[in-house]
């Protein structure tokens, strides 16, 4: 899910790689050093001369530098011909391929704001904490900061880029396999850098395509008279303020973009997953799980809340 | 050194340092400050007996983290949009000393959750009494009506006014109108 | 020493009568005042540098309670013990305490206490330099601490990225301690490196020239020159930048008005990564005496020892980027820093390969300072290793800020620094206090830390790689986290008793333990040539020295240092590269000015905080202070030229 053991894209292959000789050779080093010290440990050798201390011989100190630069020598071959695969690595991970799809994030205290840009405005899709990517394309992630640095990562596809406000940088990936990936925010930014994770569900061609077309879709309008009073509570209540439902006056980009809302398998930026308990206790009280959260602790009376709840699961 | 003089010098120094514990808190899990009970009065002019009293602190004035989320508040909810950063637009300016319907705390919680005259909105139905009290805090603080030491520094954003914990205490003045050092 | 010699002059004869005589006139001249009193005026480097160890062994203990408290929290997944804003201060203060208050300032304290001792000199350069710097380590241990106790505890981290640390992201004054913590710590830090650097030039028994000095002594005078390039660096970064951002509106770290968030990494990072090596190199510098002791062999390669001090020392300078890997720079400029990074580790390797022949070709003998050197070499190999994974960018990017780099850190400081600091500890105890540590107590303490930090710190390496990252209060259940984390805490739990062990032994044989003579381990430096404790004058008569271990080969009748004047405080001054007598020197009386003048460093750094006015009025109480300091200074006869002897005994 967020193991660094299963890479899922070209990039993470290349590094997970050269993980396994670098753990190889590294801990065959550390082995012979651990050996070397037990075997001289237990050495005996020397004369004790009239001053108390141990002296050896002419060919014995020898033997000493001879020892003492081969090692030196095998250590600078070692470490040489690392420095040249990781160059390579480095180089491998530098390609940037031109057919990208391009995913904006926009790391905010503490969720993820993404976007898919396209040329036809009503296409654009914002969505928050779970992007989907087709599986076999490469895709460049775009990061900016709302706030302080944050890090995107996920360890199944790519290293970790850093989110810094005032510069965009890139991180790019190509996922091989479907699956669903977790990834965490990697750089220390306050209170709830902890539960700052996000997913990442690589799928098939098609099925990408599908989810970006139901995206782009404004949220259905409610039918029934619960969910028409959910969306009214939504609007008049104190959700609007923060929150956008495309399709509906509620357009605000302080919090994440809830018009699908009810499709995503987490909520709170990964930490909760999405069913109707979790959904209600997050609204109630977001300090209950995030201390420190910006979300306040709501104002509704029950009806309300039930209704805001029918409302938001129509949602997907 | 005894024993006895170094815990004297630790109460000393810590009831010195007693003030630092409520600036620097961090109130999160702690309950919301419910909205003010007094009546509170809208302007100088009153019929009948005096409303106000304005003795009461705002929960968060004293409070650096509360006046900070007040500072965010204050830029997510578009306050700059008719107050600019403080320095008035289409609405009246809140960095100086002159307040039309009150510097008090409990005023301009009022201010803000009734909304008044001329276009400042009724905010209680959209945020929350712990948010008004932030809001407060920070709009007390641009005036350097709050204590310095809980004032809020400059945002990572292009300076367009010194920062409050830059600028210096000003003594309110009721005014009761609109701009009014401008009136003839 | 008692034997008559012709050389004397003819007035003096060394009888044991004259001989208790002469230290009771050096003891009356270089003692410390009586009482309290006494011990506030202190310019003793013993004293100074006792407390130096004290005070930073106390850190060590607090951070160690810290740290405690974090696996605790840890243990399980969304465990309740600690909310994030304590979690944050309380990571943020174990960071801060370790690094900036427990090792650098043991190494100094390492360094005040035994360079003069092992170069033959009375005290340090600059006694109440040494005196002031102490008191500023001290105000800013107090500082911090009474600011954690009064939720005002830093809380972005030891190294307060901005713009989490600034004045947007970090309300109230935590960010501030921390920047100011750090001016304290840098002022003490510069004090020690200034006196250390200008003790070993100019202050050895003569004889010892510089291809002489024991490899400690080295490792001391590299990393006191690493000090005062890079010290300044953080200095300013915090002070004159954080600092001013937080509280003046300057703009250092605003892109919106010109400023860069990735500026505050470089500056902390220019600083940061020669400050791990100012913890290591030390740490190094302390293994050979050891080894040479205990093997009873002199160790193989003294110059390449040193060159590869050297040599580190300015690698060190060339590597912080690698802390920034994950940030938008250049890729060209990357792969230098990971060239960099890669090449450090052979300097290092080859002091490991000196040591290792130092051993096979004698008899090593394994008391407990061994032991821990031997834990050394088995903890501190895998953190160089994992720091050679770290040094390619790709790896790094994916094992940057997880706890991956948390046990390579560990692994490197535990194993490279601590472990090294131990052994010292078990080594020299009986040099500054005259009596032997408890061996049994030691071999408990020794086996339960090395199994504690394996236990605690090995399953962190998965934990990285399986993409739990740094700095987080908890962690979901469904991670999967939660039994690497619950085993990392049990061994925790092993390093906290064996620490209690520590305690115990240090305590308990300060009373009973068995009584040290001046050399109980038969070794070779200067310092085990005087009594243990060494008097207040350090040694009776200077030692002319011949050869790098002046106990083993001792020059034939033993030739001493006379005629220094002793009735004031009277040092001899020598030449920088031969050690030939050059001038005397007037040593300064115990003073009252430096603790005054630390104390008004304190008002003008603390009050910063607060007002600008403190800054004012601080200096100004503070010039006093510097006033008196610098009248007590100008005696009459400072310094005199000695003509150069014509025969030259070495």
């Amino acid at each position: 899910m967020h193991s660094f053991f299963h890479p899922t894209s070209p990039q993470a292959h290349v590094v997970t790689t050269l993980w396994w000789w670098m753990f190889g050779v590294g801990g065959a080093v550390w082995l012979i050093v651990v050996i070397a010290m037990l075997y001289a440990a237990r050495a005996r050798r020397g004369e004790r001369g009239d001053d108390g201390l141990l002296h050896v011989s002419e060919s014995t100190h020898h033997a000493m530098e001879r020892t003492v630069i081969g090692a030196g020598v095998v250590t600078v071959v070692i470490l040489l011909a690392f420095l040249a695969y990781d160059f390579s690595v480095g180089e491998a991970l530098a390609q940037h391929p031109d057919r990208a799809l391009t995913i904006e994030l926009t790391g905010h205290q503490w969720w993820w704001e993404a976007t898919y840009e396209n040329p036809d405005p009503s296409k654009r899709i914002t969505t928050a904490n779970e992007i989907h990517v087709p599986v076999g394309r490469p895709v460049q992630i775009k990061l900016r900061s709302a706030d302080v640095i944050h890090s995107f990562w996920v360890p199944n596809l790519n290293g970790k880029r850093d989110l810094i406000p005032g510069y965009v940088s890139s991180q790019w990936f190509t996922a091989d396999t479907a699956g669903m990936y977790r990834g965490q925010c990697a750089e220390f930014c306050g209170l709830q850098h902890a539960k700052m994770a996000l997913y990442i569900i690589a799928e098939p061609a098609a099925k990408f395509d599908a989810w970006l077309a139901a995206s782009a879709t404004t949220a259905p309008l409610p039918t029934d008279s619960a969910t028409r009073f959910g969306e009214q509570v939504f609007l008049t209540a104190s959700c609007a303020v923060c929150h956008s439902i495309a399709g509906t006056p509620a357009m605000a980009t302080v919090g994440p973009n809830l018009t699908h809302i009810a499709s995503r398998r987490t909520i709170a930026a990964g930490t909760l997953a999405n069913n109707r308990a979790n959904l209600t206790g997050w609204i109630v009280d977001p300090q209950a799980f995030k201390p420190g959260t910006l979300m306040p602790k709501s104002t509704l009376q029950p009806a309300e809340l039930q209704a805001l709840i029918a409302y938001l699961e129509t949602l997907k | 050194m005894s024993l006895r003089s170094l815990s004297g010098l630790l109460l000393a120094g810590g009831a010195l340092l007693a003030p630092g514990c409520k600036r620097e808190a961090r109130p999160l899990e702690s309950p919301s400050p419910g909205a003010p009970t007094l009546r509170v009065a809208e302007g100088v002019l009153q019929p009948g007996p005096t409303l106000i009293s304005d003795t009461v602190e705002g929960p968060y004035d004293d409070n650096a983290y509360g006046t900070a989320m007040g500072q965010q508040l204050f830029v997510q909810m578009n306050c700059s949009g008719c107050h600019s950063n403080g320095g008035g637009g289409m609405g009246p300016a809140l960095m100086d000393d002159e307040w039309i319907y009150g510097s008090a705390p409990q005023q301009i919680f009022s201010t803000i959750a009734e909304g008044r005259p001329n276009g400042m909105p009724s905010w209680k139905y959209k945020l929350n009494d712990k948010q008004i009290w932030e809001l407060v805090a920070y709009v007390r603080s641009l005036s350097g009506l709050t204590p310095k030491g809980s004032r809020p520094g400059r945002m990572d954003h292009m300076m367009t006014s010194p920062a409050p914990n830059q600028t210096p205490n000003a003594k309110p003045k009721n005014t009761g109108l609109p701009n009014a050092s401008k009136q003839p | 020493m008692t034997a008559p010699d012709a050389n004397l002059p003819a007035d003096v004869t060394l009888t044991d009568a004259a001989i208790a005589e002469e230290a009771a006139t050096l003891d009356a001249v270089w003692r410390d005042a009586p009482g309290f009193w006494g011990w506030l005026t202190s310019v003793d480097h013993k004293s100074i540098g006792k407390r130096y160890l004290i005070t930073a062994f106390l850190m060590f203990l607090a951070g160690g309670i810290e740290a405690a408290m974090m696996r605790a929290q840890l243990a399980r997944p969304e465990n309740a013990f600690l909310g994030p804003d304590r979690y944050n201060q309380i990571f943020t203060t174990h960071g801060t305490t370790m690094m900036f208050l427990f090792a650098v300032p043991v190494m100094n304290a390492m360094g005040l206490y035994f360079v003069p001792l092992m170069v033959g000199a009375r005290n340090v350069a600059f006694p109440r330099l040494n005196a002031f710097g102490y008191w500023c380590y001290l105000v800013g241990v107090v500082f911090l601490y009474v600011s954690l106790f009064v939720n005002m505890g830093p809380d972005t981290g030891w190294t307060a990225y901005v713009p989490l640390s600034g004045p947007q992201f970090a309300p109230g004054h935590r960010v501030d301690v921390w920047a100011q913590l750090v001016t304290f710590t840098e002022i003490a830090a510069l004090a020690a490196a200034v006196n250390i650097i200008v003790t070993t030039f100019k202050m050895r028994a003569p004889g010892m020239s510089l291809n002489r000095i024991p490899i400690f002594v080295w490792a001391q005078l590299v990393v006191s020159f690493m000090i005062v390039f890079a010290m300044p660096a953080v200095a300013t970064g915090s002070t004159i930048m954080l600092a001013a951002d937080r509280a003046v509106d300057t703009q250092w770290f605003n892109p919106a008005e010109g400023g860069d968030s990735l500026l505050w990494q470089h500056v902390f990072w220019f600083f940061g990564h020669p400050e791990v090596y100012i913890i290591f190199l030390p740490a190094l510098g302390l293994i050979t005496p050891i080894i040479e002791t205990f093997s009873r062999r002199r160790v193989f390669g003294y110059s390449a020892l040193v060159l590869a001090n050297i040599t580190t020392a300015f690698f060190a300078f060339g590597l912080w980027v690698h802390h920034m890997f994950a940030t938008p720079i250049p890729e060209l400029g990357q792969s230098l820093f990971t060239a960099a990074s890669t090449l450090i580790a052979i300097p290092t390797g080859v002091q490991i390969f000196c040591w290792l022949v130092t051993m096979w070709s004698g008899r090593p003998r394994f008391t407990t300072a061994m032991l821990f050197v031997l834990g050394f070499f088995f903890t501190f190999v895998i953190g160089g290793i994992t720091g050679v994974m770290l040094a390619s960018v790709g790896f790094d990017q994916q094992a940057h800020d997880t706890f991956f780099v948390v046990a390579h850190f560990h692994y490197v400081l535990l194993g490279g620094a601590v472990l090294p600091l131990m052994a010292a500890f078990y080594f020299w105890y009986p040099k500054v206090t005259g009596r032997l540590l408890s061996e049994r107590l030691g071999k408990w303490h020794f086996w339960l830390f090395v199994i504690g930090v394996n236990v605690t710190f090995f399953p962190m390496h998965i934990l990285g790689l399986e993409g739990m990252p740094r700095r987080v209060y908890t962690y979901l259940e469904p991670t999967g986290w939660g039994s690497l984390n619950l085993l990392a805490s049990l061994g925790a739990v092993v390093i906290a008793i064996s620490v209690v062990i520590f305690v115990v032994n240090l305590v308990k044989s300060y009373w009973v333990g068995d009584v040290a003579g001046p050399d109980p381990w038969s070794s070779s430096g200067l310092e085990w040539a005087t009594s243990s404790p060494a008097p207040s004058y350090n040694f009776l008569h200077t030692p002319i020295v011949g050869s790098r271990h002046p106990l083993w080969e001792p020059i034939a009748d033993a030739p001493v240092l006379v005629g220094l004047r002793t009735d004031r405080r009277e040092v001899l001054l020598t030449t920088t590269f031969d050690a030939r007598p050059d001038s005397r020197n007037h040593h300064p009386n115990p003073s009252i000015w430096p603790l005054y003048v630390a104390l008004c460093m304190g008002v003008t750094f603390i009050g910063s905080i607060f007002s600008p006015y403190f800054i004012l009025g601080g200096i100004g109480l503070a010039f006093i202070g510097l006033a008196a300091w610098a009248w007590q200074s100008s005696h009459p006869a400072g310094h005199e030229l000695i003509a150069a002897p014509e025969a030259e005994p070495v």
